[in-house]
C-alpha cells in the first residue's frame, strides 16, 4: 500500500491522433459556423438505451486509468455543465423525449458525440419496433465514435481529435 | 418430492430440456399458487410467456429439483402468481406489457417497460397490433403519510449510468421508500431472437447486458444446445468456463471500483486492475468485454495465440494487489450497516449471485446448478450490507482467480464447436453471473427460434434494491446502488 503512495502518478500514455482526421472535422465544424470552445471539454455521458458495452468502457476512460483531466477533459453531471454529449446505445422510443430535452439543457455551443456502433445507426437493434434509430434519430450527430463498443482508446482518440480540431480553427 | 413439486409433476409433461415443463389447467395452477404461499423452500425464479402460455421456473431447495410450469391463458387471462409471491408481480407487469396476457388478481396492474411509445402494442403477441402511441408517463405509489417528500431521478441521469427512472419518497433524509421504474432501455431483443437461427441470433443474447456478456451468451448457447438434443465439446466447454471466471473478476473489480468512488476511497487501483483484465479479454479472446467469443454448439475459435501468456499475468497481478484493495474497504465504518438486505428478505426474493450470498443465501442453487461452485460462501457472517457486499466481491475474485488457473493448467483437446442440427425442441439454459444466476429459454423449430426468454438476474436484484433502501439516508443512494450493482438493459429485455 505504502509503495503505491510513493510510485509516480501515471496514466495510459496516449499517442499522436490522426492529422487528416483532424482536418476534416475542422473543415466541418467551419462549414457548420460553430462556435469555438477553447482547449476544454466538459463531456456528458447520456446512455440512451444500450446494452451497457460503451458505459463500461466510459466508465473505464473517466477513470484514473485514462486520466482525462491531462487533456483539459472532465466528466460534468448536469448537461447544463456540458459542451458535449456523448450518446450511447441505440435511441430507443422510450428515451427519446429524454434524450432530446437533455440536449435542449445544454448551451450553446454544444456538441453531440454518438459513441458506438448503436449509437451511429442503432447497430443491431435497427429495424426494432422499440427503437428510434441511432442518435442521429433525435439529436445532430457531430461525431460518431465507431465500435462495440469502442475501446476507451479509441473514445479517447476521437475527443481529442474534436479538441484539436476545435483550438485548429 | 415436496407436495408442491408432486402437484407439478401430476401435469403434463411438455418436452423440454433438461427438465420436462409440466402443463397445468388454470385450477389446478391456481392451487399450486395457492401452495406457493405455504412454501417457503421454494424459490420463484422466472416467469415469462409465448403465444399462448404463460410459463414459470420454480427451484424446490429442499428436493434440489428445477420445475419449470406452465398454464394456458383464457381469452387473455391467467391466475396471477402475485399474491402468494409478491416478487412476482415484477414479472407478471412485463408479461402483459410483451404478450398481453393479465394477470387475473395480480398485485400490480401498472405497465413495466411499456411506456407507451413503442411500434406495436404487445409485440409478442400472436397478433401485435401497430399503435401510434401516446407517451404514458410512469405512475408511482403517492407519499403516504404526513411530512414525506418525493424525489424524482432520471430517466436521464439516474445516477445508474443507465436509463432508469427511481422515484424516492422521503421523511427528511431518510428513504421511506425506492420505488424503481424500468423499461427505457428496452431495445425489443426477444422479437428479434425469432425466425433467426441460434448462431445468427447469439449477437443480440450477447448483447442483452454487456458486462455480462458472457454469462447470457453461455445461458442462450446451453438452451439452444439443449433444444437441439447437442452436447458442447470439452474444450469449447472449458474455454466459457475460463471466460465466465474472467468476466465474473472484471465485473466485481468495476463493482468494487465504483463502490470506492462512492464512499468517497480511492478506486483508482480497482480501475487498472479492470483495465488489466480488459486487456487480457483482448488478447486471449479477442474482444475486451469477450462478445460473440461464445456460440450455440460451443466457441467461435480456439483461446488466441499469447492468450494463456496475458491470462497468466493478469492473475498474478490481480492476485498481488487484492490484499491492496482489500485495505482500501479495511476501515468500513462507511459501509457497515449501509443497504442492509436481511437474510429472509433475501431468501424470500430468492436473490443470487453477490447480494445473495452476501445475506447468506443462495447456494443451494448454485450448487444444484454444479456451475461455479467454488465460489465461496459469505466468509464474514452475513451481515448482508455493503459491507458484507464488498468482502463477498473480494473473496469470490480469489476463487475465481484460482479457478481460472485451475481451468488454463487443464484444457481437454478436442473440436471447438458442433453443428446444432436444424431440428425442433425445447431447452432452457443457465449461467452463473457475476449478479447472479442467467436463465434461457427457447423453442425451436426447423432450427430456427420461434420462441426465447431471458431472465436477468436484475428482475430479483432491483425488488432486493428496493427492499434495502428503506431507511438508508439520500446521501447513501449512490453507495446503495454501487454495492448491489444493479444493472438495467439484461432486465429491460
Amino acid at each position: 500500500m505504502l509503495s503505491r503512495l510513493f510510485r509516480p502518478a501515471q496514466a495510459e500514455p496516449a499517442g499522436p491522433i490522426a492529422e487528416h482526421m483532424t482536418r476534416v472535422l475542422a473543415e466541418r465544424l467551419a462549414a457548420a459556423a460553430q462556435a469555438r470552445l477553447g482547449r476544454s471539454l466538459a463531456l456528458r455521458p447520456l446512455a440512451a438505451g444500450g446494452c451497457n458495452g460503451c458505459e463500461v468502457e466510459l466508465r473505464l476512460l473517466a477513470s484514473a486509468v485514462y486520466d482525462l483531466e491531462r487533456f483539459g477533459i472532465r466528466v460534468v453531471a448536469s448537461p447544463r455543465h456540458a459542451d458535449v454529449l456523448l450518446v450511447t446505445g441505440p435511441v430507443t422510443r422510450t428515451m427519446h423525449e429524454a434524450v432530446l430535452r437533455t440536449w435542449q439543457a445544454m448551451a450553446e455551443p454544444k456538441w453531440v458525440v454518438a459513441v458506438g456502433d448503436c449509437a451511429i445507426d442503432g447497430g443491431v437493434f435497427r429495424g426494432s419496433y422499440a427503437i428510434s434509430g441511432g442518435a442521429d434519430a433525435a439529436l445532430p450527430v457531430d461525431m460518431a465514435i465507431r465500435g462495440c463498443p469502442p475501446t476507451p482508446a479509441q473514445m479517447l482518440e476521437g475527443l481529442r481529435t474534436l479538441l484539436e480540431a476545435n483550438a485548429a480553427r | 418430492m415436496s407436495d408442491l413439486a408432486a402437484r407439478i409433476a401430476a401435469g403434463w409433461a411438455a418436452p423440454c430440456r433438461p427438465w420436462p415443463r409440466h402443463v397445468l389447467d388454470p385450477a389446478e395452477w391456481r392451487a399450486m399458487a395457492a401452495a406457493l404461499a405455504g412454501a417457503p423452500d421454494v424459490d420463484l425464479l422466472a416467469m415469462w410467456a409465448d403465444a399462448q402460455l404463460v410459463h414459470a421456473l420454480l427451484h424446490d431447495r429442499t428436493g434440489g429439483a428445477m420445475l419449470p410450469v406452465s398454464v394456458p391463458t383464457e381469452s387473455g387471462f391467467y391466475p396471477a402468481l402475485s399474491l402468494a409471491r409478491p416478487p412476482a408481480a415484477w414479472f407478471e407487469r412485463m408479461i402483459r406489457d410483451l404478450w398481453g396476457h393479465h394477470a387475473e388478481d395480480g398485485r400490480d396492474g401498472r405497465p413495466w417497460l411499456d411506456h407507451g411509445v413503442w411500434a406495436l402494442h404487445a409485440p409478442l403477441s400472436a397478433r401485435p397490433v401497430a399503435v401510434a402511441g401516446q407517451p404514458e408517463p410512469p405512475e408511482f405509489f403517492a407519499p403516504d403519510g404526513a411530512g414525506q417528500t418525493q424525489l424524482a431521478l432520471g430517466p436521464a441521469g439516474s445516477g445508474l449510468g443507465e436509463p432508469a427512472a427511481l422515484r424516492l419518497t422521503l421523511r427528511g433524509e431518510r428513504v421511506q421508500r425506492l420505488e424503481a421504474r424500468l423499461g427505457y432501455a428496452h431495445k425489443g431483443t426477444l422479437a428479434l431472437l425469432r425466425g433467426k437461427s441460434p448462431r445468427a441470433a447469439a449477437r443480440f443474447a450477447a448483447r442483452l447486458a454487456g458486462d455480462a456478456t458472457v454469462a447470457h451468451s453461455i445461458a442462450f448457447a446451453r438452451a439452444a444446445e439443449e433444444a437441439s438434443g447437442v452436447v458442447c465439446p470439452p474444450r469449447a466447454a472449458a474455454l466459457r468456463a475460463a471466460m465466465a471466471e474472467l468476466e465474473r473478476i472484471a465485473c466485481h473489480l468495476s463493482d468494487l471500483a465504483a463502490t470506492a468512488e462512492a464512499a468517497g476511497l480511492p478506486a483508482a487501483a480497482a480501475s487498472w486492475l479492470r483495465e488489466g483484465v480488459a486487456r487480457a479479454a483482448q488478447a486471449a479472446f479477442g474482444h475486451r468485454l469477450m462478445m460473440d467469443f461464445v456460440l450455440p454448439g460451443g466457441v467461435a475459435s480456439d483461446m488466441l495465440v499469447g492468450g494463456a501468456d496475458a491470462l497468466a499475468a493478469v492473475t498474478r497481478a490481480v492476485e498481488m494487489a487484492l490484499p491492496d484493495i482489500a485495505d482500501l474497504f479495511a476501515p468500513t465504518t462507511r459501509l457497515a450497516g449501509c443497504g442492509v438486505l436481511p437474510t429472509a428478505v433475501a431468501q424470500a426474493l430468492a436473490v443470487g449471485g453477490v447480494a445473495g450470498r452476501a445475506s447468506g443465501v443462495g447456494g443451494g442453487r448454485r450448487r444444484a446448478m454444479a456451475d461455479a461452485p467454488h465460489l465461496a460462501e459469505a466468509p464474514a457472517p452475513a451481515a448482508g450490507d455493503a459491507a458484507a457486499r464488498t468482502a463477498q466481491r473480494l473473496a469470490e475474485i480469489n476463487a475465481s482467480l484460482a479457478q481460472l488457473t485451475r481451468l488454463l493448467a487443464a484444457l481437454p483437446d478436442g473440436p471447438l464447436s458442433v453443428h446444432l442440427p436444424p431440428v425442433g425442441g425445447e431447452g432452457i439454459g443457465w449461467a452463473e453471473g457475476a449478479r447472479g444466476d442467467v436463465w434461457h429459454w427457447l423453442r425451436l423449430e426447423g432450427g430456427q427460434i420461434m420462441a426465447g426468454f431471458a431472465r436477468d438476474p436484475g428482475w430479483l436484484l432491483w425488488p432486493a434494491l428496493e427492499a434495502a433502501a428503506v431507511g438508508a439516508t439520500l446521501a447513501d443512494l449512490p453507495l446503495l446502488l454501487a454495492s448491489f450493482g444493479a444493472t438495467v438493459s439484461g432486465m429491460d429485455l
